[in-house]
């Protein structure tokens, strides 16, 4: 390795730009194992200027040398047929602005697939950058009886060749120290062949060259596929695995939740007990314990959900699933990816949208992204259960179903059909313009996925999560109580208004009835008068604009602040205080309906409209999806309400 | 049977006339069946010809028939080593001659 102290090398320090080095490769190769090897999960995910494509550029450092990494799109060939597989064409002829043209290439091949993977090979080594070519899986392919002799393959293609298992980190370390010897990579003497017709003799030649003898086929793949793929116990294996995730949801995960419960029950408590300034405690106790609390019991579950998401991924599950569904997804105009994708939704629409990057098709990409949010994420769940609890009696049965419990799998199931049809409408909108992109999907051998690939990937999704909730929950908890207890009322304005200042119930509940919020609930109220709603619930979805989970926190404070005993009683004998209605109960079955439907519908997630502004590259899916969520949102609310009218509720 | 022009050798060797001119895809395969590409023909489908070539369904390629999914699309087919499972749409682009087992 005389190379390494390569005087150019050592100069590379010293400039302030370091070099920039990319990874090509097909999907699946094992290029983001890789990458994620050579910068340490360091990197910076962002857009590539004015396209629907992620990009991720990181940094590898070796001793006192640096340099960028970028991992490209995935690619099959340089002829591109979608955005993300233009982006790495262009990048590489330079051609794209605000991305320089790398100054040298990894080219990633899987060694079990390398048949296949010598073309790319070849087309990239024909644009004549200085390139190593990274064969990965070589593990794989020893262990399925293949041979590939390394050397004899650096022989024939003539330039650097090294063998990586990404997943396992060997061969990162040596890659890192080639990293610094890219100046001096041997250019092939010949390069390959630009005919499409010459270069897979080409390819054979250097296969035999290499010795090359592909892997058996992975006999526990064809077993597993046998049972998973089979038109019987594949579909039953495929409901059993649909009910263990939504298990997940409504039973594992319930007594950790019911655990974090009591825990800021009894936080707030001590709050209470111990935090003498009346205002503090209801800051810290109402605003900080209630608010954050309320949505941070849910991280068991959205941990959980992810563990298993992540799991199944790692293993191989997700592709047979898009196999098993993409019938069903084509009858809505997408392809089984996108299956994947929306059943991330169902835990959170963030991972679901940026699971999306898998679909290669950039029109599937956005009608899934558009139909993402309708799925019931969790941060509904709860809306759900605060809201069926006020409509139903528990000990309502349907048959040997309880209703409350069909009544949320209706909810489920509306927010999933919406969804189809959702990604439907704007899959046949954009192909108005255009040739749709061909299917094709691989599906790799089932793999058991390192414990640290999975808990990243769990991590990655769950952080987003967390982050809504230190962020946007947080702010939106603080924001909003704030506006439920100003202006402050003296005692002789109190007095005025002919309340009994040592009431303190009576005190709060007339604060409240007074208080800004109550202001701009009442503001709104010609909007959401249609569907019922009176200031309180205005005030609530207001807030849970932000973050759905917040209408629970909200509804919360306003019933304690009447009734601080039992805030859900208080919230069921709640009365319009003002209007027309004024003395009916608001929490009528009409009003109920209406709610329930406007929360399956309306996009009320900050969260989720920075991640669609972060995936789209632009304001205007964002703004679409807003909008045509919200209008919908409406639009349904009042037929349910309507609807109940009529069925006599 | 094989491909068009096997066809009308064969056929006019034994001096019978010939209706089965519609030359074989790899959607009109059963799984289990091999067959070697003749060619990828797109009309029009600029997309589809390129994709085909850059996941080497190539002239000569041997591809196998490994599993049809229970919903009868896609199938998953084995070629240069690998699986990768297609549409009936874009397999019908692929014309092939079937292999013996």
């Amino acid at each position: 390795m005389s190379a390494s102290c390569h005087d150019e090398g050592g100069a590379d320090a010293t400039l302030t730009e370091a070099p920039r080095i990319a990874l090509v490769g097909a999907p699946n190769s094992g290029k983001t194992s890789v990458f994620n090897g050579l910068t340490g999960l360091h990197a910076k995910t962002g857009n590539y200027p004015g396209v629907t494509v992620s990009r991720y550029v990181g940094t590898a450092r070796t001793g006192r040398h640096r340099h960028l990494v970028e991992d490209l799109p995935g690619t099959y060939g340089l002829e591109p047929i979608s955005p993300d597989e233009q982006i790495t064409v262009d990048v590489l002829d330079g051609r794209l602005e605000g991305a320089d043209r790398p100054d040298a290439l990894l080219v990633v091949a899987d060694a079990t697939t390398l048949r296949r993977s010598l073309g790319f090979v070849a087309q990239v080594l024909a644009r004549g950058l200085p390139a190593c070519v990274v064969v990965t899986f070589t593990d794989e392919l020893a262990r399925r009886q293949g041979r590939l002799d390394i050397d004899a393959l650096r022989q024939a293609l003539g330039v650097l060749v090294l063998p990586v298992v990404g997943h396992r980190g060997v061969g990162i370390g040596q890659l890192r120290e080639q990293l610094t010897t890219w100046r001096a990579w041997p250019a092939p003497a010949v390069p390959p062949p630009t005919e499409p017709g010459e270069r897979d003799a080409w390819a054979e030649s250097v296969l035999a060259f290499a010795g090359y003898r592909p892997p058996e086929r992975h006999r526990v793949t064809q077993r597993i596929d046998a049972v998973l793929l089979h038109p019987l116990w594949g579909t039953a294996v495929f409901f059993a695995v649909m009910m263990l995730f939504f298990q997940t949801v409504f039973t594992l995960a319930a007594p950790l939740q019911d655990g974090l419960e009591s825990l800021f029950t009894w936080l707030s408590g001590q709050v209470d007990a111990h935090v003498s300034s009346p205002w503090l405690s209801g800051l810290l106790g109402d605003a900080l314990i209630g608010g954050v609390g309320g949505v941070l019991v849910f991280v068991p579950q959205i941990v959980l959900l992810f563990l298993l998401l992540a799991l199944l991924e790692g293993v191989g599950y997700m592709a047979r699933a898009a196999f098993l569904m993409d019938r069903v997804m084509a009858r809505f105009g997408l392809e089984g990816r996108a299956f994947v994708a929306l059943l991330s939704s169902f835990a959170c629409a963030i991972p679901g949208i940026m699971a999306t990057r898998t679909l290669p098709s950039a029109r599937d990409r956005l009608a899934t992204m558009m139909a993402a949010p309708l799925m019931t994420c969790s941060a509904r769940l709860p809306v759900y259960v605060l809201l069926i609890g006020l409509l139903i009696d528990p000990s309502v049965t349907v048959g040997p179903f309880g209703a409350q419990g069909l009544v949320m799998f209706g909810l489920y199931l509306l927010g999933a059909v919406s969804a189809m049809l959702a990604a439907w409408v704007f899959k046949t909108i954009g192909d108005r313009r255009g040739q749709a992109m061909p299917f094709f999907m691989e599906l790799p051998p089932y793999r058991l996925p390192a414990p640290r690939a999975v808990l990243v990937a769990m991590w990655s999704s769950a952080r987003a999560f967390l982050h809504k909730c230190s962020t946007v929950i947080i702010a939106t908890s603080v924001v909003l109580w704030l506006l439920l207890n100003l202006p402050l009322h003296t005692d002789a304005q109190l007095r005025a208004a002919g309340v009994d200042t040592t009431d303190s119930v009576a005190v709060s509940a007339y604060t409240v009835d007074h208080s800004y919020a109550a202001d701009l609930g009442r503001l709104v109220a010609p909007v959401f008068d249609p569907l019922g709603f009176d200031w309180r619930i205005n005030v609530g979805v207001l807030s849970a604009q932000a973050a759905r989970e917040t209408f629970v926190a909200t509804l919360g404070q306003v019933a304690s602040a009447e009734d601080p005993e039992q805030p859900a009683r208080a919230l069921g004998a709640m009365t319009y205080s003002d209007g027309p209605r004024a003395g009916e109960p608001v929490f009528t079955a009409p009003t109920i309906a209406a709610l329930l439907i406007y929360f399956v519908y309306a996009l009320q997630c900050m969260a989720t409209v920075a991640v669609l502004r972060r995936e789209t590259g632009t304001w205007r899916w964002p703004t679409i999806a807003f909008t045509y969520l919200t209008v919908l949102a409406w639009l349904m609310a009042y037929l349910a309400r309507t609807a109940t009218v009529l069925l006599g509720g | 049977m094989s491909g068009t022009d096997g066809v009308f050798e064969e056929a006019g060797g034994r001096g019978t006339t010939v209706i089965d001119a519609v030359p074989l895809s790899l959607a009109d395969l059963a799984p289990g069946a091999r067959a070697v590409v003749l060619c990828v023909v797109a009309d029009g489908e600029l997309t589809v010809a390129r994709r085909l070539h850059d996941l080497r369904f190539t002239p000569g390629a041997v591809v196998e028939v490994v599993r049809r999914a229970p919903l009868r699309e896609p199938v998953l087919y084995r070629v240069r080593d690998y699986e990768v499972c297609l549409r009936r749409a874009q397999a019908e682009c692929v014309h092939v001659t079937e292999a013996e087992r």
